[in-house]
């Protein structure tokens, strides 16, 4: 049964996992020592683990992401909701003497109510999801500049230190952290019917709403997590660097979260929610962009590279690039035999 | 009547086409004429689609030929097929709903001034279009504003353009009502006056009757025959549809004393909204199928849509076995016992991109709450029963359910309300565009589970299902219950009386 249902992974599913296995190699070709893991005081440091470290936030965004394109919506708030929450963590740290794990529960409050007020503009009011969530991409650089008074605003804190930049058994900490979270969304979604749930309301949301599903709640309830996983993101991205930057934190990050739900093979028009390979997509992004940068290539190639071996990944994703393939590989197998 | 002496217009010989695993037109030869309606006819899958596609050059045959007033043309494309002559309307409307009629007919040849487009010819010209059909609209009116019917005119207007010569129109009666396809008809002789050679696809065989001259029979890919209409009983057509013989107009009127007995399950009074649907009183009782008949528009689905809930009512009340509750949202019909499969299944019933599994299963997982998932391999036990009890035709349950066909759909849907257990199963057009073997089976499941003791609404625009199924019809006209029939007082003509009123 089970191997039936590998042999019947199309390619569709297998191209990101294929494209990130080739990159992975095709890296370690060009640049001596990718592979290489070292343990300095039962720390594991190496380029594979730096790929890890450094793709947690677009992971964590990329996975509310495939949530919300899953039911038919964007979220493209979620790079001014990480600005708003890391300021909300700076803020808290330097001005207060609140335990830091309060500070944290405020920030993923306050990454949360603004999943709120999204989930609400759409759900209740019915906006476009593109044009709700537009609104608080642009007002909420300017919450976050509100919040830090304009300035960078650094801050030291041994526990968000530890959250950023420290190990647990041997794993950078955030990497763990990020792990636990894609797990729990795993089990909530498929080891409830809440996944299928979703993916009715995006499939076709009437026919939901006929068969008693709620599908405003629903909705509701994604762009709250979609808010979560951005707020997790913010404090991730503040404890990284030490301080809230209302303009840069987590900047373009929502476009980066999209792309790797498309890798995954999700179609914008919703219906399908494919979590591990978000993943996946969100690993190959930053794959490409540490490796683009530990393999000498100058710098300004970087973005262009980057743009073509993902547009490379997309074709392969395409059914016409397939079908083109499978029709080739088949006269070629008749012109063989014959 | 047709000319036999007279060469025809389009002759198709030994045409074959398959797809892998499956020979889709085997050997097919077929002859049309000027000046004749040929009514296409076969159960889904006999190839009908796939013939038609052949002729529009949106397939290609594998081999074959095609001849035209006596010379072989090649139809590569659909362009080739336009050059030809050879115009297809299709049951789903190819026209842009946003536009304006006017843009809509002139999109693909728009009158031109100075490299500009010039709408007031485009206007004159929609407008001598739409004459040809005798539609007298607003050319810039929007395409949207207009019911279903003058968008179907709209679409055989843009069709025809100007030197068509065969018509191919594919179902184009599933969403009209009949005075609109009396109007279609009388279009059709028209054209045919004109020497237009029309090839008509159906599944009312009454239709056929009604307009064709000639009437060829696919199954399986294969060319059963071809038969003048007016030599050939309906009984010996269905027969050569289906292979076999059909008795659909039985009518089993057995219990009709003992539903007269029977509780009541659902009870509505006065339950209507405002624009939508006058206030109606009906009772429901166990064990009883309640037929719905009644034109397009006449509030149907209207009803339906209020007595399950599905929209919610701004008047009335409604009891449920003998309780008076509130029932306003589909999950307070579901906690109670309802269950209801739309007419649109495209947009209301199927979610395309799930699995037939999936789909199957969506209505008993949404009554147990997103908590307690149904565990797979009861999902599967469950599946795999009613793939088989209903005769669902799919490869394999997690085939997602926008590959199937129609009627292997509406068996998914049906499904879905059954394995809920309902005691009230309300269908709105449960036959609607599905072929003649399916219609057949879903005519079976409806009559067997009312002898279960399932209660049942069903409406329907086929006044003779309905006479078929029905302990008591509900007649409406404009939004309106008008009359109710009752046991041996049902028959098409008191229906057909009761509407037309």
């Amino acid at each position: 049964m089970r191997l039936k249902r590998i042999m019947r992974l199309e390619a569709r599913t297998l191209a990101p996992i294929v494209s990130l296995f080739l990159l992975i190699v095709g890296t370690a070709l060009v640049v001596p020592g990718f592979l290489k893991l070292t343990i300095v005081d039962g720390h594991i440091y190496g380029s594979l683990i730096d790929i890890l470290h450094r793709s947690t936030p677009t992971a964590l965004v990329a996975l509310g992401m495939a949530v919300v394109i899953g039911t038919k919506g964007i979220d493209l708030s979620v790079g001014a909701i990480i600005a708003i929450c890391g300021a909300v963590t700076a803020v808290l740290t330097t001005t207060t003497e609140l335990h830091p794990l309060i500070v944290l529960g405020c920030a993923l409050l306050a990454g949360m109510a603004c999943g709120l007020w999204n989930g609400t503009l759409v759900a209740v009011f019915g906006i476009q999801p593109i044009v709700a969530t537009l609104i608080l991409m642009v007002a909420g650089r300017g919450i976050a500049q509100m919040i830090t008074g304009g300035q960078i605003v650094t801050f030291h804190s041994d526990f968000f230190n530890a959250m950023g930049n420290g190990f647990f058994m041997g794993l950078p900490s955030r990497v763990v952290l990020a792990a636990v979270v894609i797990a729990i969304t795993v089990l909530m979604l498929r080891k409830t019917a809440l996944g299928m749930f979703l993916e009715a309301v995006g499939g076709n949301s009437e026919a939901s709403r006929l068969v008693g599903i709620d599908s405003r709640l629903l909705i509701l309830m994604v762009y709250v997590f979609s808010g979560f996983c951005a707020a997790l993101a913010g404090v991730i991205i503040a404890a990284d660097i030490r301080g809230a930057d209302a303009n840069n934190a987590g900047l373009w990050l929502e476009l980066d979260a999209i792309l790797a739900v498309v890798i995954a093979g999700a179609s914008l028009s919703g219906g399908r929610i494919y979590l591990g390979l978000t993943i996946v997509g969100a690993l190959i992004i930053q794959t490409l962009t540490t490796a683009i940068l530990t393999s000498g290539l100058p710098a300004q190639y970087n973005l262009i590279v980057k743009a073509s071996i993902i547009l490379l990944v997309l074709l392969l994703q395409s059914k016409v690039t397939q079908d083109f393939v499978r029709t080739r590989v088949l006269s070629f197998r008749r012109s063989s035999d014959a | 009547m047709t000319d036999v002496n007279q060469p025809p217009l389009l002759s198709i010989e030994h045409i074959n086409k398959s797809f892998p695993g499956v020979c889709a037109l085997n050997d097919v030869s077929l002859t049309f004429h000027s000046g004749e309606v040929h009514a296409l006819l076969g159960e889904n899958g006999a190839g009908k689609s796939t013939l038609i596609k052949v002729l529009t050059g949106i397939y290609a045959k594998d081999s074959g030929d095609i001849t035209l007033d006596g010379r072989t043309v090649q139809i590569k494309n659909s362009l080739d097929a336009q050059s030809n002559g050879i115009r297809t309307v299709y049951q789903e409307i190819n026209l842009i709903p946003t536009m304006t009629v006017a843009e809509n007919l002139t999109l693909l040849d728009q009158p031109r001034r100075l490299g500009m487009i010039s709408w007031r010819s485009a206007e004159s010209r929609a407008k001598e279009m739409l004459a040809r059909v005798g539609l007298d609209i607003d050319p810039n009116s929007l395409l949207v504003s207009h019911s279903i019917a003058v968008q179907q005119m709209v679409a055989i207007a843009r069709a025809l353009g100007s030197k068509a010569r065969l018509l191919i129109l594919d179902e184009p009666t599933a969403s009209l009502d009949s005075e609109e396809i009396a109007r279609l008809f009388s279009l059709m002789r028209q054209l045919k006056a004109q020497g237009m050679a029309i090839i008509f696809v159906t599944h009312f065989l009454d239709q056929v009757y009604a307009i064709s001259d000639t009437i060829s029979v696919l199954r399986n890919g294969s060319h059963v025959g071809t038969f003048e209409t007016a030599a050939l009983p309906q009984t010996e057509l269905v027969g050569h549809m289906l292979g076999k013989d059909l008795d659909m107009l039985q009518h089993e009127q057995g219990d009709q004393v003992e539903a007269e007995e029977k509780p009541v399950v659902l009870s509505l009074s006065q339950v209507g909204k405002t624009g939508m649907l006058k206030p109606v009183d009906l009772d429901l009782k166990q064990g009883e199928i309640v037929g719905l008949a009644g034109l397009l528009g006449s509030g149907r689905t209207e009803l339906c849509e209020l007595a399950y809930g599905a929209v919610r009512p701004d008047q009335g009340a409604k009891s449920w076995l003998g309780n008076l509750l509130q029932i306003n949202t589909p999950k307070q019909a579901i906690e109670q016992g309802m269950a209801y499969c739309p007419e649109d299944r495209k947009h209301r019933g199927i979610v395309a991109e799930l699995s037939v599994r999936e789909n199957l299963i969506l209505a008993l997982q949404s009554s147990r709450g997103w908590w307690s998932r149904i565990p797979m391999a009861e999902q599967q036990a469950i599946v795999s029963e009613f793939i088989e009890r209903l005769s669902i035709k799919t490869p394999d349950m997690e085939k997602p359910i926008g590959e199937l066909s129609g009627g292997n759909q509406q068996k998914v849907i049906l499904a879905r309300w059954l394995v809920t257990n309902p005691k009230l199963l309300i269908l709105d057009e449960p036959t609607r565009g599905i072929d003649v073997g399916a219609h057949h089976d879903i005519l079976k499941i409806i009559r067997e589970l009312c002898d279960e003791g399932m209660s049942l609404l069903v409406a329907s625009s086929e006044v003779e299902e309905i006479v078929a199924f029905a302990h008591r019809v509900v007649v409406l006209r404009d939004r309106e219950k008008v009359s109710e029939i009752v046991g041996n007082q049902i028959s098409q003509k008191s229906i057909i009386q009761a509407i037309a009123q």
